[in-house]
């Protein structure tokens, strides 16, 4: 623990590691069942503050405002799903950049627009300012018990008869629709799964930071939310989960670096992206980067190398 | 056991269809041939719920399909495979099997978290279903290979056979020889008169004129989106139309098809 603490991987960075492995994992489902959707920023916000107006507002346990929040993204996903989902590749991914920014933007204007509605000052949201003083109730062992909790769920999920038809999905849709498989059922349900899990990781965030406001969840969020994801690759469950922790410590680890942080750590994800394009968790990346250290052409070189001399 | 009346499809200002009536008796091997760009790929789209008419009906088994999606088209026991092979390539050759008999299994995702007897009975059941159909095209020994490294021809077996993992009563088969030398054409089409013996229906869509003769109890000629002749394959092979439409021209077709490969 203290080499860790000596690296600058404090509690807290750890807990927040946890938290970004979940929310790698939330993208990762409709990653990997072919769809491009980054809706999760916006799940993850509605998550939040429904949690925290559950415990702040309502005096409630901190698993009833995680039920709740989950609930809450479940619920708004179903009718988002439905028509957005229809779309596909990058119209599909601009498409739900709308929707994280129409619920930025309600969240944003709630108080005005309840108070203008119900006649009273109305004081949830509380704007541009946010919501300060949640306390800090997120323990490690919870989050790490529902980390194993849901990548038991996905284990599971990979070897149901449902996992086969996400995956038969991302290769070949309409392959996949002629062997029986409902291919709108499936989509919108993965949808409103990834939805509830970036909520449930944002009632945990909210209650680790102990501030959340609307700008926390734009256009920013997505990305790195993507970001997770795409660094640890997501061929496997365990990418989108290294990936979370490796974004996470990096800028930690680099404190040394002062002002030069930023370049550092913007360097290094560039050498990881250009060298190992499936991510991190990728057997078959690693493999060629091995060979290129090595200076072993690889089978396609080596057959041109055939051709030419032959 | 499988009707169609009246069925056009127009893209945009193309008559893909025109007004094709057809009927795919119970227990027959009916062949449905045609110059490339005939139309023959989309009748089988609009069969299979690809792609639906623009205007005319299709009827299987008594009941309207032709506005049904194209699992429900498959659950109601018609099975495709594709002229390009459309395999999940990805995937081992066991898992494409499996994921074709979605439509037949009923555990839940919550049954695979807590291991029910119903998910395990199932997913034995799929496997062993599996594990025949191997045997049977040849594949025995390549259920664990990535389905996307087999060769042409294991790859063309495993299609048909994915196809035939979906419970079938009626089977479409799009092109199942393009690229196969003769003696691998001729087995396919003793695999396709097994089928038939066992019950099964066939609709093949086909180029190779000796397969069509092997098989097919009566064939269709589609040219222009248009049926021009219907008949024994005896009777077609002597009609002045379709040798002018189809086999008269055959070394124009034999470069569009190399084109279309390519």
């Amino acid at each position: 623990m203290d080499l860790l603490r000596s690296i600058g991987i404090t509690e807290i960075v750890f807990q927040l590691m946890l938290v970004n492995a979940i929310l790698g994992l939330s993208i990762y489902l409709t990653l990997y069942t072919g769809m491009f959707s980054l809706a999760n920023a916006g799940f993850m916000a509605i998550g939040a503050y429904v949690g925290v107006v559950l415990t702040q507002n309502y005096d409630l346990p901190l698993w009833a405002a995680l039920i709740g929040g989950m609930i809450a993204a479940g619920i708004v996903a179903v009718p988002i799903g439905l028509p957005v989902l229809r779309l596909r590749d990058i119209y599909l991914a601009i498409a739900t950049i709308g929707f994280g920014e129409v619920v930025r933007i309600l969240i944003l204007n709630f108080d005005t627009l309840a108070s203008s509605i119900s006649g009273e000052s109305v004081q949830l949201t509380r704007g541009a300012l946010g919501i300060t003083g949640i306390p800090k109730i997120t323990e490690t062992w919870q989050l790490l018990l529902f980390l194993v909790v849901t990548v038991y769920i996905l284990v599971r999920l990979h070897r149901s008869r449902f996992g086969r038809a996400m995956a038969a999905i991302r290769q070949d849709e309409q392959a996949a629709a002629t062997m029986g498989i409902n291919v709108v059922y499936i989509k919108n349900t993965v949808f409103i799964f990834s939805a509830i899990l970036a909520a449930s990781a944002g009632v945990l965030k909210a209650h680790l930071t102990r501030t959340i406001s609307p700008g926390d969840y734009g256009f920013d969020q997505v990305v790195n939310i993507l970001a997770f994801a795409v660094l640890g690759g997501t061929s496997t469950w365990l990418g989108p989960i290294v990936g979370g922790f490796v974004l996470t410590a990096l800028p930690e680890i680099l404190r040394e670096f002062k002002q030069y942080r930023g370049i550092v750590n913007g360097v290094i994800l560039l050498v990881v992206i250009v060298y190992l394009p499936g991510g991190l968790v990728n057997i078959n990346g690693w493999k060629r980067l091995w060979r290129r250290i090595r200076g072993q052409p690889s089978v396609i070189e080596r057959i041109q190398q055939n051709t030419r001399s032959g | 056991m499988l009707e169609l009346k009246k069925v056009s499809r127009l893209f945009g200002g193309l008559q893909a269809l025109h007004q094709v009536d057809m009927r795919v008796p119970e227990g027959r091997i009916v062949g449905l041939i045609g110059p490339n760009g005939a139309g023959k790929t989309t009748l089988i789209n609009n069969i299979s719920g690809l792609d639906h008419p623009t205007s005319g009906t299709i009827h299987f088994e008594g009941r309207e399909i032709h506005n049904l999606p194209p699992h429900r088209i498959t659950g109601l026991g018609i099975a495709r495979t594709y002229q390009n092979i459309r395999l999940f390539g990805e995937m081992t050759v066991l898992e494409n099997l499996l994921i074709s008999q979605h439509g037949r299994g009923r555990a839940t995702v919550f049954d695979s978290l807590v291991f029910t007897p119903r998910f395990r009975a199932e997913e034995r059941r799929l496997k062993n279903v599996a594990l025949q159909l191997l045997e049977r095209f040849q594949l025995g020994g390549m259920a664990h290979l990535l389905a996307g490294n087999l060769p042409y021809g294991d790859q063309r077996r495993l299609e048909m056979a994915r196809a035939l993992a979906t419970g079938p009563k009626l089977l479409l088969l799009d092109e199942p020889t393009a690229g196969m030398n003769p003696i691998e054409t001729e087995q396919l089409g003793q695999q396709i008169l097994r089928l038939r013996d066992e019950q099964l229906t066939v609709l093949v869509i086909e180029h190779d004129m000796s397969l069509i003769h092997q098989v097919c109890d009566e064939i269709y000629v589609l040219n222009f989106g248009q049926i021009i002749a219907h008949g024994a394959p005896d009777v077609i092979k002597h009609n002045p139309q379709v040798i002018e439409a189809y086999l008269g021209q055959e070394e124009d077709t034999e470069l569009e098809s190399e084109r279309e490969r390519s």
